[in-house]
């Protein structure tokens, strides 16, 4: 009992000693593997200046009412539509529609109504939306309509008909003047 | 058979030291193979072959490239124009990647008709779908490299697939990218995983057959060997066959790298990447076509599970469905020859396949739509329903005793 240290003496229920040192050893050799991978596989993760472009500064006060603009931030594109009364008023009356499948107000999606930024990429497999030219085709709400799998966006970028899941997110911005904006 | 001799002493030495001449001997010259192999049997060794090809084409090819967004698309116009003979080893390496699927989609083919995939050759065939998995990976990644619109957008969709999966599925997406778009990392780390998996799936192939060579080779009747007539020597009967069928091959394949080398292309891909516009109709590969169907197929949301999410589980499942065959078959017999019902069965899948494809590449409007369904619907009826059920109730036709018998009671008659 006491010269354990001379041969493995299995225990009641045929453990050893060196059984309990393999599985310890095998412990720490998994976890320690498992952190050396974690360099490698963070290093794929976007990197220090790719994080550094993440704002983007716009000048706004060329954008007509009915007019919109295509931004790019992050490597994406940024849909800066200046909206017309109408367009306001049908988003806002349409708050409460059946077919939100993500509901969310208008006055939620907007800092000031007549401006609505939205990030110009479709939640469904990430085509860009047709609807910034005044001749795209804008679907049948009146915002975006996404050729690739027919996703159809309202007035607000809200998603009421097709494939996508979600609402054209809304990137951080701020107005740094009544004519500028900064995205990010 | 005849083992390895020699009376070459410096070979004889070597040989003691790394037997690498006894192997050479052992797999590809007395490698007993079934004596009634028919052509169906060529297309493993052709894909290889092809493997071959693009390796070396992709070598040569990766000097002249260039793995970033501002020099991509340029570089490989000029290897197209300025390098010497680059437009022959552009095309050879952009068909041979068509070629390859089309070789190895008969290849799985075939191995659903004669039942290769049953005991003892499950592992064989899982090897097999997991290179068909790194092909898909490969030509995925290969497809992105030359920076065309298509390349970016295919790039765009495919990987976006992956944000369908809650929570973690952003974050994977990041991380795939490099960024927050398909952009200048995800481009070079592509590039990088591209020269990697084929000599992974070099690695794999080498899996293939040695575990091809433990279990021997299926044969047209499905029978196993049992005595020596069954079999012939692999050298000289199937290394001639096999060249012959190179020959062919190197027609079919040649003659779109010379007359239709953009044949399985797209046009947009000619056009430089643009992340502002995405072209209006999307298409990926040919060769993913019926998993791109698949992914299409599902619209409604069913409770919190998103239409997205369904249909990428739908897609990889179509392909991971695969490993299971081996069990969801009930059949004891292998060869469709002896299965009246599977035989039929199995060209309806074939035909099932082929719509997936056309429905696929085509706009998802109208008629397509439920077309695209009623056909997903059926691949998985094809496994988890047809492939139980039939084993149980077909009666099949009897087999002959052995591989030669037929062979031989035919001789016995004349």
């Amino acid at each position: 009992m006491a010269d354990s240290a001379t041969h493995a003496q299995p225990s009641a229920d045929g453990e050893t000693r060196r059984d309990f040192l393999l599985y310890a050893t095998t412990a720490v050799g998994v976890a320690g593997t498992g952190l050396a991978l974690w360099p490698f596989v963070h290093s794929m993760n976007p990197a220090a200046d790719t994080l550094a472009l993440s704002t983007t500064d716009v000048d706004i006060s060329a954008i007509q009412p009915g007019q919109a603009i295509t931004v790019v931030w992050r490597g994406k594109p940024v849909f800066v539509r200046h909206r017309t009364p109408e367009e306001i008023a049908t988003a806002q009356k349409e708050d409460g529609a059946s077919d939100l499948r993500d509901k969310q107000t208008d006055a939620s999606r907007v800092q000031k109504a007549e401006w609505l930024i939205v990030i110009g990429v479709c939640t469904h497999l990430g085509c860009v939306p047709l609807g910034q030219k005044s001749a795209d085709p804008r679907g049948d709400f009146g915002g975006w309509f996404c050729p690739c799998h027919g996703s159809h966006y309202d007035t607000s970028g809200r998603i009421r008909k097709g494939p996508a899941p979600l609402n054209l997110p809304v990137p951080d911005y701020k107005f740094t003047s009544d004519t500028t904006i900064r995205i990010g | 058979m005849s083992g390895f001799q020699t009376n070459n002493k410096v070979v004889s030495w070597l040989d003691q030291r790394l037997p690498i001449f006894s192997m050479m001997q052992h797999s590809a010259i007395d490698y007993p193979t079934p004596r009634n192999l028919n052509y169906w049997w060529n297309f493993g060794s052709l894909a290889g072959f092809v493997l071959v090809i693009m390796i070396l084409t992709g070598v040569v090819l990766v000097m002249n490239y260039a793995s970033h967004t501002s020099m991509a698309f340029d570089s490989v116009e000029r290897i197209m124009r300025d390098v010497n003979y680059g437009w022959l080893i552009r095309y050879l390496h952009m068909n041979g990647a068509s070629m390859f699927f089309i070789l190895v989609y008969i290849h799985i083919f075939r191995n659903l008709y004669y039942g290769s995939y049953k005991s003892p050759r499950e592992v064989l065939w899982w090897i097999g779908i997991v290179i068909y998995l790194a092909m898909m990976a490969t030509g995925f990644l290969g497809y992105v490299l030359p920076w065309g619109q298509m390349s970016f957008w295919g790039a765009t969709v495919i990987t976006n697939l992956f944000s369908a999966f809650p929570i973690v599925g952003e974050p994977i997406v990041t991380w795939l990218w490099g960024g927050f778009s398909v952009d200048n990392p995800t481009l070079s780390r592509f590039f990088s995983l591209h020269y990697l998996l084929p000599f992974v799936i070099f690695g794999l192939v080498v899996l293939h057959v040695w575990a091809l060579h433990t279990v021997k080779s299926n044969n047209p009747l499905g029978v196993e060997i049992k005595t020596p007539a069954d079999a012939i020597p692999f050298h000289p009967y199937y290394t001639i066959k096999d060249l012959f069928g190179i020959g062919v091959f190197l027609m079919f394949y040649l003659a779109f790298v010379f007359w239709a080398p953009n044949f399985f292309g797209e046009p947009d891909n000619y056009i430089p990447a643009n992340p502002m516009v995405t072209p209006p109709h999307i298409v990926p590969e040919w060769y993913y076509l019926p998993f791109y169907a698949i992914l299409r197929a599902f619209t409604t949301d069913i409770w919190i599970i998103s239409a997205k999410l369904q249909g990428v589980v739908a897609m990889f499942g179509a392909i991971l469905i695969l490993f299971a065959l081996p069990w969801l078959d009930t059949s004891k017999v292998r060869s469709a020859r002896f299965r009246p019902l599977y035989r039929q069965f199995f060209w309806l899948f074939l035909i099932d396949c082929l719509i997936l494809g056309y429905v696929g590449g085509k706009p998802a409007e109208g008629i397509l739509i439920t077309v695209g369904q009623i056909a997903t619907a059926y691949y998985f009826f094809h496994f988890l329903v047809l492939m139980p059920v039939l084993g149980r109730i077909e009666k099949p036709k009897p087999l002959p005793a052995s591989i030669s018998a037929p062979v031989l009671k035919e001789k016995a008659h004349a």
